[in-house]
């Protein structure tokens, strides 16, 4: 049985109607077209499907979209302000945190997270902050030191 | 990966969750944080025609002091009690326990309610629970009753909550005079979860010797336990190193030990000697 929810994404007020089944990453990717959620192993273990759930980084392979109802979603695509790159995004950018990207919409969602609540982090706490994010290509090495930009240009350095 | 379907209800108090549940309660389940549930609703491996989604009553999510006690509400995230100022300071061994678990995103969703009801053989909480000596406050359409960590875990993913029921509540005394806490894990390197992890809460004489000690190990058996022998060793003792030693040498007396592809039984008793041996050490040099 079909469920009506109600909810803001990036900003946008949606109502649709969906199977209490409907995983949020499905419904993220195949009802509202955001295809820059990625889902990498749908077993709620390489964050590649993080987004932020009312300020809070969660894998969206792991709810359902009936239980987001109320809430607000930003994914990957709410990110850039008219145009301009997120400290994070910056950094992933100058620093080359990425080489396939497949996995850098849920590590700069997830590092986003991370230095709201530690705006100075060591390379110790950032490792430990993208625990839950896996990356097949760089290392991890960039993608610390992106992270790294971040912090210093959102602290005006 | 798709989960069968199922009907999704959102009750507005909890009371209204424990009248949704006894409709059906076989065939009805709570949904908390969803972090043990989903993954199994995914592989099928449950397939509840109800879930009734207590994360949405807001009033359940709390951690307070009241009198000599510390109440913490059932759906209350991982996240949140790594976070707090308050129990970092009159209880830590709960905040270091929630920041053992899993990454960011499962302590942003998970909840300490869900994992003590799931009673994973390898979850955190259960060990934490049993080291304070937790109360467990249930709620079903007889009422309410209140069970001890200790009674609570019964086997393999089985706790006696009984159907129809739900966890609202764990309520901790509050440590006294002076002690110490620590929270010593082995993680499994893809999930985060305990391949063993070891609570240990003290309780000290003025002069440093150890008045008692209460002890929960996780990942070591079908259920996490207290090992009375370790415990019972430390208590009056010195906690000079010989001491410690010997105490963690019953780390699992009499236990039937968990075997999968992962690690053996010996290899994890193994490791909850030498785990239960630094918990203790690091629960001792915490002491104040
Ligand atoms: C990638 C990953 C890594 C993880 N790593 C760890 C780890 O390192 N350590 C660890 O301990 N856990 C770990 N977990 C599990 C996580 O902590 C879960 O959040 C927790 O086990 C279950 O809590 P929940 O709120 O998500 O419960 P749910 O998944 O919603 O529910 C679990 C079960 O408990 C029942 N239930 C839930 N709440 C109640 C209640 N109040 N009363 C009665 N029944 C209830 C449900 O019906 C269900 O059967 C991990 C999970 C994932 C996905
Ligand atoms: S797709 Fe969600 S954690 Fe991998
Ligand atoms: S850049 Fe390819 S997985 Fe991370």
């Amino acid at each position: 049985m079909k469920r009506a929810i109600n909810l803001s994404v990036n900003g946008v007020a949606r109502t649709d109607e969906v199977e209490p089944r409907l995983l949020l990453v499905h419904y993220l990717r195949e009802v509202l077209g955001l295809t820059g959620t990625h889902v990498g192993c749908e077993t709620s273990l390489c964050g590649a499907c993080t987004v932020m759930l009312d300020g809070q980084a969660v894998k969206s392979c792991t709810m359902f979209a009936v239980q987001v109802e109320g809430s607000e979603i930003k994914t990957i695509e709410g990110f850039a302000t008219n145009g301009e790159l997120h400290p994070v995004q910056e950094g992933f950018w100058e620093k080359h945190g990425l080489q396939c990207g497949y996995c850098t919409p849920g590590m700069i969602v997830t590092a986003a997270q991370l230095l709201e609540r530690n705006a100075n982090p060591s390379r110790e706490e950032i490792c430990r902050g993208l625990e839950g994010n896996l990356c097949r290509c760089t290392g991890y090495q960039h993608i610390i030191e992106a992270v790294e930009y971040a912090a210093s240009k959102t602290a005006g350095k | 990966m798709i989960a069968a379907q199922f009907d999704y209800k959102v009750p507005n108090s909890l009371e209204e969750a424990v009248s949704l549940i006894a409709a059906d309660p076989d065939g009805s389940k709570i949904l908390a944080g969803g972090h043990s549930l989903i993954p199994a609703m995914k592989l099928r491996l449950a397939q509840p025609q109800v879930l009734v989604d207590i994360a949405r009553i807001k009033s359940l999510a709390y951690i307070r002091e009241q009198g000599d006690e510390i109440l913490i509400g059932a759906t209350t995230t991982h996240y949140q009690l790594e976070s707090s100022a308050l129990l970092r300071q009159i209880c830590p061994l709960l905040p270091l326990c929630a920041a053992s678990i899993g990454d960011v995103q499962v302590r942003n969703k998970g909840t300490i309610g869900g994992s003590l009801a799931h009673s994973d053989p390898a979850g955190d909480w259960p060990a934490a629970a049993l080291a304070l000596k937790a109360e467990l406050v249930l709620i079903g359409q007889g009422g309410e009753r209140v069970v001890k960590a200790d009674d609570f875990f019964v086997d393999f993913l089985t706790t006696d909550l009984q159907p129809g029921e739900i966890l609202r509540e764990i309520r901790i005394k509050k440590p006294t005079g002076k002690f110490g806490h620590a929270y010593e894990k082995v993680p499994h390197p893809a999930s985060g979860f305990a391949v063993v992890g070891v609570a240990v809460n003290l309780s000290l004489k003025a002069d440093g010797s150890c008045e008692s000690a209460s002890i929960g190990v996780t990942g070591v058996g079908v259920k996490a336990y207290r090992p009375n022998g370790a415990e019972s060793a430390l208590s009056g003792s010195s906690l000079n190193d010989a001491a410690v030693i010997e105490a963690a040498s019953h780390a699992c007396d009499g236990v039937d030990l968990n075997n999968d592809l992962f690690a053996s039984g010996e290899y994890r008793c193994h490791l909850a000697k030498v785990h239960t041996r630094r918990a203790i050490a690091k629960a001792k040099a915490s002491a104040k």
